[in-house]
């Protein structure tokens, strides 16, 4: 039993990720979305708070948004997979539920 | 109940008047509750500030709406989680939050509490039993 959950809000704008990753648990996956990419970007001061969930937690950021924000991918935190739409679809098919964080 | 009954939480996250979420999310739960599931709320980060005692929105405007918390009962909506740390983050107590109970037909219509105070761990593990997550 696990849950997909997704951020959609920047980090350095709203607590959700921190909220989100806390309430993680194992086996879980956090896909960040629209805003949310900000928080997969390496370097930054929440990067080692992220990268620590890595592992114990699947990292996802949507490659579209990442994109359309002008992020090149190699400065996403090692141990976050970008995923397409398609990819997407198929984490909510893969989880037990899916908990929007907003 | 029938062997369909999902596990529905609504997960409060937001502060009451300076949006609309909790309001809505209010809405959400009592028209939800029309349809025999099995309904709890979950109030974490600045949603446990909905749950405060003596809210007074008459110089500000807007319907206050906390009172509605303790009609939830009556729509067998009696379980209403507030994460600990949240509260404490923010200078909290339950002792600082409003009254809500419902009456157990299990239990002679006995009056019980139903804010129930649980740690983050235990908001996790309440989170990852429910068949459908909504969030405000």
């Amino acid at each position: 039993m696990s849950t997909l959950h997704t951020v959609n809000k920047s980090p350095f704008e709203t607590r959700t990720l921190e909220s989100c990753l806390a309430h993680c648990r194992p086996g879980d996956a956090v896909l960040m979305i629209e805003d949310g990419v900000y928080g997969a970007l390496s370097g930054t001061a929440l990067s080692d708070r992220v990268a620590a969930k890595a592992g114990a937690v699947k990292l996802y950021v949507l490659t579209p948004d990442i994109a359309a924000r002008g992020l090149p991918e190699d400065r996403m935190i090692a141990g976050v997979t970008g995923v397409d739409y398609r990819g997407f679809v198929d984490l909510v098919a893969e989880h037990d539920r899916t908990q929007a964080w907003l | 109940m029938s062997e369909d009954v999902k596990k529905f939480l609504y997960v409060n996250r937001k502060a009451p008047y300076g949006t609309i979420y909790a309001l809505e999310a209010l809405e959400v739960v009592l028209i939800g509750a029309a349809f025999d599931q099995d309904v709890s709320l979950a109030f974490l980060d600045d949603g446990v500030f909905q749950l405060t005692s003596g809210q007074d929105t008459a110089a500000i405007g807007v319907k206050n709406f906390s009172p509605t918390f303790r009609a939830l009962g009556d729509y067998e909506v009696t379980r209403l989680y507030v994460e600990r740390e949240s509260l404490e983050e923010r200078g909290l107590s339950a002792e600082d939050l409003q009254e809500i109970t419902y009456e157990d037909e299990d239990d002679d219509w006995a009056e019980k509490p139903s804010i129930r105070v649980v740690s983050r761990e235990e908001m996790a593990a309440i989170m990852a039993e429910q068949d459908v997550i909504l969030s405000f």
